[in-house]
């Protein structure tokens, strides 16, 4: 504790001194109840300082290439951190309540996805400190495009932005901080198999059966893990969801991931060209038109199936196993990816290592500005996402959201500590 | 201009009062109609300039491609187009002659009593949110018309060449069709209503004289009241033509949204173009999405318009000929 507190009185010092350096403050906080190892720090001032001496993280994230590179030098001290003392971080910086000088409003729009668990967060979070979060959950496309005209305060989103929306955004760089996990199962309609054990995929017929090169259901490739399918000469409805969707974006991308066809005919988008099959609006047209038409499939979050009670098949991982999804599974792809986590935390992990991953998996995401103009809005911003990574995750498992694994919960934590408002880091740290 | 002077005090301050509320009534009205005018253009302009990436880009095109790919950005509405035209047909063919026979109960054969709770009922259904009628749809109307009424159909025009061409392919219930069923549910109280007005309209001279002629109910009806009705009728199935053009919610989640074929066949899963819009405009995260999704809203405006005009050909043509007169 008075590590902290002493590292803290230096960086102001270091701040008055007018060496504004807030990767090397996001550094050091990250680095939190860990020694301090001055080498990963050195490194990053020093890529940062000669280009630009206000906002040198700007400068990473705006230039792809020195960005990868100077974070990669960056990332094996984060991952340490989150290893050894991410439980030390989360619990020596707690939100306890207000905080002087902090916006007592703030308004957010996106991911209809996570729209559950932000109400929840925001009624829980008001409760703690009296700061309104006004979100409103108008689609992850509508999120980004909201956040690039800075009408809201923060964006969220199921699918990453491009470096091209990045680069149209009006405010600068914007940092991606990943707050949940969905998983996204298939759900299908076989009156002969109701009750009995659920099917299992693999890659390539879940690929067949959406790029439609598999057509029936006792097709040979399904009834060799299937045998239960051997008799079912029917042929397969294809169910897709018709609305622009997180959900979409997991599923395709796990498609592209597996199927070298899928990637150059179809693609990943939030909405793509399906080459078969019906569009249902939302889950609920999705598994409402699966309901009802027999030797059909389709996909739905793993939230929806849990919370409606929907029955949902098995799909082989990369390591070779049948696994069902479950919030376990799909928190074990995250820990599973997070080895490989790209820098900038916009990472797909779709087909994810593990055992026991669950390979139709992703995150959704909160989207801010790295350098905000407001500072009230930056202190409370910075304090609400602080929270919602730290102490809002115990909310997830009710809500049916797999919660981030540790080793993410820190990168994403380290993300928190960039945001800076006139060049000084945002996060007032408590 | 003697005459003027001549005006004595109450009168000649009623014509200044007179003098001042004209213009300045004029003028309000002008306003108020000019901006009811001006948010059309606007409306117009902006979707012009939104889309005019896509105009640039796809050109005619896009009216005769039916790929929709906002992946490798090829973006073609001919399937949205056929789409929108076909359900709101099929709506208009089902929905027209109920809600005018509907009328025509009301006004001409149900005792008082019944009138009022009939009409009423009948647009209580305007009242209902599209939502429900697109749930309703879902899980009540499309299981009728997957296991009742799409096999029915194809029981009875199987056999006939040319219509089986309608019927062909497997009954799913999220098509056209039902697209177009429901459609038909949600426009009819619009018909409904318009229709009964102007029947009321229709004086009852007309019909004591049909009756003073000897002429049955039915004659009444046939020469007296409905050639007069005739344009106010094709009115309103124009007005619930319209509706249908633009429902969104309801036909989202019945018609099967699938850009993948344009057939024949009613029991083709479908798009419209407002469902189109519904569906993708939240998720449009690139510019030329954005841009074809807004080209998309200005060819419903384009087909909204022809039809108005084709409606107003009708009418004009239809209020031309002599009343009573066979067309």
């Amino acid at each position: 504790m008075s590590q902290v507190i002493t590292r803290r009185t230096f960086l102001r010092r270091a701040l008055a001194v007018g060496v504004s350096t807030p990767a090397l403050a996001g550094l050091l906080a990250a680095c939190g109840g860990g020694s301090a190892t001055p080498t990963p720090t050195m490194g990053a001032s020093t890529a940062a300082s000669p280009t630009a001496a206000k906002s040198p993280t700007a400068a990473m994230m705006t230039t792809p290439t020195t960005s990868s590179a100077a974070t990669t030098a960056a990332s094996p001290a984060a991952s340490m951190t989150a290893t050894t003392a991410s439980g030390g971080t989360a619990t020596t910086v707690r939100i306890t309540g207000p905080y002087t000088g902090e916006a007592k409003a703030l308004t957010g729009a996106g991911s209809t996805f996570a729209a559950p668990l932000y109400t929840k967060w925001s009624s829980e979070y008001e409760k703690l400190t009296g700061v309104k979060i006004n979100y409103q959950s108008i689609g992850s496309g509508g999120g980004i495009k909201s956040l690039q005209d800075m009408t809201v305060d923060f964006g969220a989103t199921d699918a990453p932005m491009t470096d091209e929306q990045m680069q149209q955004a009006k405010g600068g760089p914007i940092l991606h901080i990943p707050t949940a996990l969905g998983g996204v199962v298939l759900t299908y309609n076989i009156p002969e198999l109701e009750g009995k054990d659920p099917l299992k995929f693999t890659p390539e017929t879940l690929a067949g059966i959406f790029l439609g090169t598999i057509t029936k259901w006792n097709d040979p490739k399904l009834v060799a893990d299937n045998p239960a399918l051997a008799n079912i000469n029917k042929p397969i409805v294809v169910v897709h969801r018709s609305d622009g969707s997180g959900t979409t974006f997991i599923l395709v991308s796990y498609l592209a991931a597996v199927s070298a066809d899928w990637k150059s005919k179809v693609g990943v988008g939030t909405s793509v060209n399906w080459p078969v099959g019906i569009g249902g609006k939302g889950s609920e047209g999705v598994s409402g038109a699966v309901k009802q038409n027999p030797y059909s499939i389709g996909y739905v979050e793993l939230i929806y199936a849990l919370q409606n009670k929907i029955a949902y098949g098995m799909v082989k991982n990369k390591a070779g196993n049948f696994v069902t999804a479950s919030l376990d599974t799909v928190t074990a792809a995250a820990a599973g990816a997070s080895k490989s986590m790209p820098a900038d935390l916009r990472a797909i992990i779709v087909n994810a290592d593990g055992a026991n991953a669950y390979p139709i998996s992703g995150f959704t995401w909160i989207l801010a500005y790295q350098n905000m103009q407001d500072q009230a809005k930056a202190i409370a911003l910075t304090r609400y996402l602080w929270w919602g990574l730290t102490d809002g995750q115990q909310y997830h498992k009710d809500l049916g959201y797999a919660p981030l694994a540790p080793e993410v919960t820190a990168l994403a934590l380290q993300k928190v500590r960039q945001i800076t408002v006139n060049g000084q880091p945002a996060f007032p740290g408590k | 201009m003697v005459q003027q002077g001549e005006v004595v005090g109450a009168e000649a301050l009623r014509r200044r009062q007179r003098d001042i509320g004209d213009p300045a009534f004029a003028g309000a009205v002008w306003i108020t109609a000019a901006g009811a005018v001006l948010t059309l253009a606007l409306l117009i302009a902006l979707l012009l300039h939104d889309a005019w990436p896509a105009i640039r880009r796809y050109g005619f095109g896009f009216f005769v491609h039916s790929t929709w790919d906002p992946v490798f950005e090829q973006f073609g509405a001919a399937s949205f187009i056929y789409g929108t035209i076909v359900t709101s047909l099929i709506a208009l063919i089902l929905a027209a002659p109920i809600g005018i026979a509907a009328a025509l109960f009301i006004v001409e054969y149900a005792p008082r009593w019944l009138r009022e709770p009939v009409a009423f009922s009948i647009e209580m259904l305007a009242a209902i949110p599209s939502i429900v009628y697109g749930l309703w749809g879902l899980f009540v109307l499309v299981p009728v018309m997957r296991n009742g009424v799409e096999p029915a159909l194809q029981a009875v025009l199987g056999p006939i060449p040319v219509l089986n061409r309608l019927v062909a392919g497997p009954p799913i219930g999220l098509d056209l069709l039902t697209g177009g069923v429901i459609l038909a549910i949600m426009i009819l109280p619009t018909v409904m209503a318009v229709s009964r007005e102007v029947i009321l309209a229709v004086p009852d001279l007309q019909r004591e004289g049909m009756f003073a002629l000897g002429a049955t109910k039915w004659e009444m009806i046939r020469y007296a009241v409905l050639p007069y009705a005739r344009a106010g009728m094709i009115g309103a199935a124009m007005l619930g033509l319209a509706r249908a053009l633009g429902e969104t919610m309801a036909v989202t989640l019945v018609v099967g949204n699938s850009t993948t074929q344009i057939r024949a066949s009613l029991f083709t899963p479908g798009y419209t173009i407002a469902s189109a819009i519904a569906n993708q405009f939240t998720e449009a995260d690139k510019a030329i999405y954005f841009s074809a999704l807004m080209n998309l809203a200005l060819v419903l405006l384009l087909v909204a318009l022809l039809i108005n005009l084709l409606a107003r050909l009708l009418v004009f043509r239809f209020v031309r000929s002599p009343a009573g007169v066979r067309v």
